[in-house]
């Protein structure tokens, strides 16, 4: 075990918590600003599928990684808007609707690879990183944190943006109030609906972005079915969060860690099954529930349309 | 208690519809978005380059007209149906059990564990019994903790379901690959329960008798929500918990009720798999049945005969596609896809319907 815990060790075992965390954080953002204003969006993972294929299909037919990122997110805006229509505009039931859309881009995705690519999976150039002068000389944590991607800064201002949105903006409280009292919002003259089609529009296009860097950065290529039910976890992050974009930040991270964990301990030929690990994240917040179970938080109206002048 | 019982949409009571035009209103209502995604999905085919028509024909023929296929498919609703139990119990009292696949993954792996070791001492019936109780029990087990922070504490169960799948999805795993791996095959994977000693076949047939469970589940369901005090009293809870609570009724306990026999009829559900079909649980393998099993209930608002239908109808297109993938080459994938339209147009064809009755009121 003390081979384990050389730098090279450690630096690899942050980097890899990074890359696995940041597209959980990207979805659990959007989740969390959809739930804030009032929309179950158990859509996530398939917004996220979308994203995936659409970022990597440019990303390898243009060879442009940027791109590919912008072909993501709209690729995840694409599902959201079919989202938004439905469930915001005709009041449909958000979770038959979201497990739909789910279903249903795991196979356009599947069948659109299949029939591009058949059995083969060609592999993306790697991504270019953007090294921060100074920090990215610190030892360990500098190459793993500070000489990367620029969508991972960029995930990091988004918490920081969107804690600044909730707290100090109308914007912010126009959201928490189409999710918590629908009606009084109404009454103020803004309209519930657009304030809901812009959280489920902004949602997707995050988790597109989730998607596009799973497939472009995480794994370098498209799989059917590669996300793997992290739309499910940004879920559940989004809701033990309660509202506050920097819970997500710390979720994102502990999972990722563990995701991170499970590949570093299998590289490094420990005989423990991933699944072990794998578990770890889970038990834990659900032990840190029982013990300071307490009443999380749900927006009041979250989960209902919102039909004016209904009672 | 609080009050996010409401948090999501509670889940609506049966609405009266009107007698005389029920029958047109259901098969437009209902055949027609199914015919609806049929003709989407077959442009889909046509411009990825396949015969529709022979497709759709091919699935149909494989998974309703062909003696084989019928059988294939009548034993596949056995699962599909104690879900659709399993979640048209909790819904109905307004409680999102969301972790079905993790409730269904443990009862399976248990069923498959005991299920060779008890044949050896005990005659068949009684180790078939006992693996199903014993996946009941598992089952109900792994919703004990969603079921008391929700009852007690107001934790919302989606999370807590949701985690608890995750949760069970992979210590089903590690029971399968560290304790009760069979030393005798390389794959991992539990000790094979041989066919003879499975659950019986329906008279000179290939269906399992998990269909029989899986039919009396369902509507065992359906007459206890609808038709005795005990569904009364949880209907009255998913309805207005508060208002349940002024009636005097012992919400919480209810609540650790209803996930207790949401969470049994699922992992019955896996044992019934296990036991009837599949005869051990590989490593890795899970199905996912829940997933597509929510929608479908929902679709027949929560009414368990409309469910069973939903479910043939899914478990068709299930094991018809299965074939035809290997037939004619339209990728499995493909079911997802049409499934998935599906949903959408019979969610959306239901909103127009109601639109149209609410303009006809007023």
């Amino acid at each position: 075990m003390e081979a384990l815990l050389t730098a090279a060790f450690l630096t690899a075992l942050i980097s890899g918590a990074v890359t696995a965390g940041v597209p959980l954080l990207l979805a659990g953002l959007g989740e969390q600003m959809s739930e804030k204003a009032g929309v179950l969006n158990v859509g996530i993972e398939g917004m996220m599928l979308a994203g995936a294929f659409a970022g990597f299909f440019v990303a390898y037919s243009t060879e442009s990684i940027a791109l590919g990122f912008i072909a993501g997110a709209l690729g995840g805006f694409g599902v959201a808007l079919l989202m938004a229509l439905l469930c915001v505009r005709l009041g449909l039931n958000q979770i038959v609707i979201g497990i739909g859309l789910t279903l249903g881009f795991e196979g356009i995705t599947a069948l659109l690879h299949y029939n591009l690519f058949g059995r083969t999976y060609p592999r993306l150039p790697a991504v270019e990183t953007l090294r921060l002068p100074g920090l990215a000389d610190i030892p360990v944590i500098g190459p793993a944190l500070f000489d990367r991607p620029v969508i991972v800064y960029l995930a990091v201002v988004l918490v920081l943006a969107a804690s600044f949105a909730y707290r100090r903006t109308n914007l912010g409280l126009y959201l928490q109030a189409a999710g918590d009292k629908p009606a009084a919002l109404d009454v103020t003259g803004i309209d519930v609906t657009r304030i809901r089609t812009a959280a489920v529009l902004t949602a997707g296009t995050l988790a597109g972005l989730g998607g596009a860097f799973l497939a472009q950065v995480g794994a370098g290529l498209f799989v059917p079915f590669m996300t793997n039910g992290a739309g499910f976890i940004a879920i559940v992050l989004a809701m033990l969060a309660r509202g506050r974009p920097v819970w997500v930040l710390l979720g994102a991270a502990i999972f990722g860690a563990c995701l991170s964990l499970t590949t570093a301990l299998q590289v490094a030929g420990v005989n423990v099954p991933t699944d072990v690990i794998q578990m770890i994240p889970f038990a834990a917040v659900m032990a840190v529930l029982v013990i300071f179970g307490r009443n999380a938080h749900l927006p009041a109206a979250l989960g209902i349309p919102y039909v004016r002048g209904a009672r | 208690m609080t009050d996010d019982m409401q948090a999501v949409s509670s889940p609506q009571l049966a609405k009266p519809r009107f007698a005389l035009d029920a029958w047109t209103s259901l098969a437009v209502v209902t055949l027609g978005p199914i015919l609806a995604a049929f003709i989407l999905c077959a442009l889909a085919l046509i411009v990825a380059g396949y015969d529709p028509i022979a497709y759709y024909l091919y699935v149909v023929e494989r998974g309703v007209f062909s003696g084989q296929g019928l059988q294939q498919t009548l034993t596949r609703m056995a699962p599909l149906l104690l879900h659709a139990a399993s979640l048209i119990i909790a819904f109905r009292a307004g409680i999102w059990n969301l972790g079905g696949d993790g409730q269904f993954l443990l009862g399976a792996v248990m069923a498959a564990a005991l299920a060779p070791a008890l044949i050896t001492v005990m005659p068949d019936w009684i180790t078939l019994i006992v693996c199903m109780l014993v996946a009941m029990l598992v089952g109900a087990a792994w919703t004990l903790i969603p079921a008391l922070l929700r009852a007690y504490q107001g934790v919302n169960e989606i999370i807590t379901t949701l985690m608890m799948t995750f949760l069970g999805t992979s210590f089903a795993n590690v029971l399968v690959k560290l304790i009760f791996l069979d030393p005798g095959t390389t794959v991992p994977q539990t000790r094979t329960l041989p066919v003879g000693d499975r659950l019986p076949w329906l008279y000179g047939t290939t269906i399992s008798s998990g269909l029989l469970i899986g039919l009396a589940a369902v509507i065992a369901v359906h007459v206890i929500m609808t038709r005795t005090a005990f569904g009364l009293r949880l209907r009255v809870v998913g309805a207005n918990a508060k208002a349940a609570l002024h009636a005097g009724l012992a919400v919480p306990l209810l609540t650790v009720v209803v996930f207790a026999l949401s969470g049994a009829l699922a992992g019955l559900g896996g044992a019934v798999d296990i036991l009837g079909v599949f005869g051990n649980v590989r490593a890795d393998w899970n199905p996912a049945y829940a997933l597509a099993v929510v929608p479908l209930v929902f679709l027949a608002r929560f009414n368990g005969y409309a469910a069973i239908a939903f479910v043939f109808f899914y478990a068709v297109l299930e094991i018809g596609g299965e074939s035809a993938a290997r037939r004619i080459g339209v990728p499995q994938h493909f079911t997802l896809i049409l499934v998935a339209t599906m949903f959408i147009l019979l969610a959306l064809a239901e909103w127009l319907d109601q639109r149209r009755r609410a303009k006809g009121k007023g």
